[in-house]
């Protein structure tokens, strides 16, 4: 019995017949989907690799089960540039090198948005650090993604006063 | 992944008549059920989401002062429920120190009190586990360390709980709200988790066709909102279970405790309470003697299970910090790392 779902995928309506209900949104993102953006770090929710939004908050896409993303809003990195302009985050990544090898940095990027959209950590560096430890860097490039997540939370807080 | 049926009912009837099915499991965030699933350790043959149904969704004051949570609210939602916050805040830290951003984002209340142990033993189904399979079997048995238990184990079985969320739970005599073939009851946490004894494949008071409908804190919680702290101890700052926490609250007045809380995370296969414990600090001054006299009480008859003795004193320390902090009063709810023991807002 396939089952019928959708949800909008960055910004663009998406709709999936979905041959088995064992299917993680990751992998419908990645193998069915070509969205190779959110990776697959260990597939059990303890590295953030796979970080995307739904409906604007910070989940692991491997612990979900595609089924459940029915009328929901999915965002991956693959959908935060405009118009050829990438998103404030994405440059402040860009602009404090935060990042080696660049595995972790879609799903960093997403969890610093979630982040910013919880709107409580303010720029404050210890609590940037404990609101992104859902993302781990293997190579160690922390110092730089935590400046980055600043630098945008900082040119928020001016923004809003 | 063994195949399943996903159905995913909006009423409390529907998610019963679902849950009656053979092989059926109710599916919360999944961050636990599912990631069993992929290692084969758990295997349902249909699964009930309950995040859609609507009468699972709320959390309300009633006007005796009981906080009533809906069993599908979600863990993130819930610790930043003002409405929490004001009632029970050491339950939100408990909340915001367990996990990461994303996991409490998708978590929900029941799936929290039904997580699964994290003994590695029960997650592979190659090893041998009781707890998993039923009997007395317990790959552990030779291999128990630092993620097992110091006191209420059994031979059969030596795993821990390891919420956080469920220690000021009990601590506080939370109701749990059950809905089966009987009808409605309500239970409280402390009894309806089980310890192994030699059946520790029976972790809670959970019936064929039962599930959880929502979670009571008492209006009496409430007393103790302003000295209430949640302490969690691991192996790094942030994203790690406990290797022993504590929630620790007390009621003072002119210097003398009226009356005092106290349950600890990571020692035991369910949050550990001696009410014997509390009972002996009433009457006398906050001091750093009380409460160690406390922990004594609390943790007396605790054995290693395995290479994990330090795992006692640890406890024993973690619950006189506890105290200490919970005397100074409650810490902001934006610490800047809850429960952690390097949070720098509340020194004690
Ligand atoms: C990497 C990682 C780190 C973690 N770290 C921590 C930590 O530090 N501290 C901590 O406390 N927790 C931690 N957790 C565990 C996490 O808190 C749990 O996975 C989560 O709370 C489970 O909730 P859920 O809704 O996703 O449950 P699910 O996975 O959906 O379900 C769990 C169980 O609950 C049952 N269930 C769900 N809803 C109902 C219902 N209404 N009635 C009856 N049964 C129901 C399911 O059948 C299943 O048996 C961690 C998890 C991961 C993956
Ligand atoms: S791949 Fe999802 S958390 Fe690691
Ligand atoms: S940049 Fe390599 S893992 Fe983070």
């Amino acid at each position: 019995m396939t089952q019928a779902v959708k949800f909008t995928l960055n910004g663009a309506e998406c709709a999936v017949d979905l041959d088995d209900p064992r299917v993680t949104l990751l992998d419908l993102l990645r193998e069915r989907l070509g969205l190779t953006g959110a990776k697959k770090g260990c597939d059990r929710g303890q590295c953030g690799a796979c970080t995307v939004l739904i409906d604007g908050v910070r989940v692991n896409a491997c612990l979900t089960l595609a089924v459940t993303v029915q009328g929901a809003e999915v965002v991956t990195v693959e959908g935060l540039a405009t118009q050829g302009a990438l998103h404030p985050m994405q440059q402040a990544f860009l602009d404090h090198d935060a990042l080696q090898c660049g595995f972790c940095t879609p799903g960093q990027i997403l969890s610093a948005i979630g982040l910013m959209n919880e709107g409580e950590s303010g720029e404050d560096t210890a609590r940037v650090r404990e609101g992104m430890s859902g993302n781990l860097c293997r190579c160690g490039a922390q110092p730089g993604i935590i400046a980055a997540v600043r630098q945008v939370l900082r040119a928020r807080s001016g923004q809003t006063g | 992944m063994k195949p399943f049926q996903f159905l995913r009912p909006r009423t409390l009837s529907e998610a019963a008549e679902a849950l009656r099915r053979p092989g059926a499991m109710a599916y919360g965030g999944g961050t636990n059920l599912l990631d069993l699933m992929k290692s084969h350790a758990r295997t349902p043959d249909v699964l009930v989401d309950m995040t859609a149904v609507s009468a699972l969704q709320d959390i309300a004051l009633d006007a005796a002062g009981d906080l009533r949570i809906g069993a599908a609210v979600r863990n993130a939602t819930l610790a930043r429920s003002p409405l929490l916050q004001r009632h029970s805040p050491m339950v939100a830290e408990a909340l915001l120190s367990g996990a990461s951003a994303q996991i409490r984002n998708m978590a929900t209340v029941a799936g929290n009190l039904l997580q699964e142990t994290r003994c590695a033993h029960f997650s592979n189904p190659d090893a041998g586990c009781g707890r998993r399979d039923g009997g007395q079997e317990c790959d552990a048995r030779l291999h128990a360390g630092r993620e097992h238990a110091v006191i209420g184990w059994s031979e059969s079985c030596r795993a821990v709980h390891p919420s956080d969320f469920c220690v000021p739970l009990v601590a506080l005599d939370a109701m749990v709200e059950i809905v089966g073939p009987s009808g409605l009851r309500r239970v409280a946490l402390a009894d309806f988790l089980l310890l192994p004894g030699d059946t520790p494949q029976r972790r809670t008071q959970l019936g064929a066709g039962d599930f959880i409908t929502g979670l009571i804190l008492p209006a009496a919680a409430a007393g103790f909102a302003a000295h209430g702290r949640y302490l969690k101890v691991r192996e790094r700052t942030s994203f790690a279970f406990a290797l022993v926490s504590a929630a620790a609250a007390v009621q003072i007045k002119e210097g003398r405790i009226l009356a005092a809380r106290l349950a600890l995370g990571g020692v035991a296969p369910k949050p550990w309470r001696v009410t014997a414990a509390e009972d002996c600090m009433g009457g006398r001054p906050p001091t750093a003697d009380v409460f160690r006299a406390a922990a004594e009480i609390a943790l007396s008859g605790a054995a290693a299970s395995g290479d994990n003795g330090f795992k006692i004193e640890l406890a024993k320390r973690t619950v006189v910090r506890a105290f200490e902090r919970a005397t100074v009063g409650v810490a902001p709810l934006d610490a800047a790392m809850p429960a952690s023991v390097f949070d720098t807002l509340s020194k004690a």
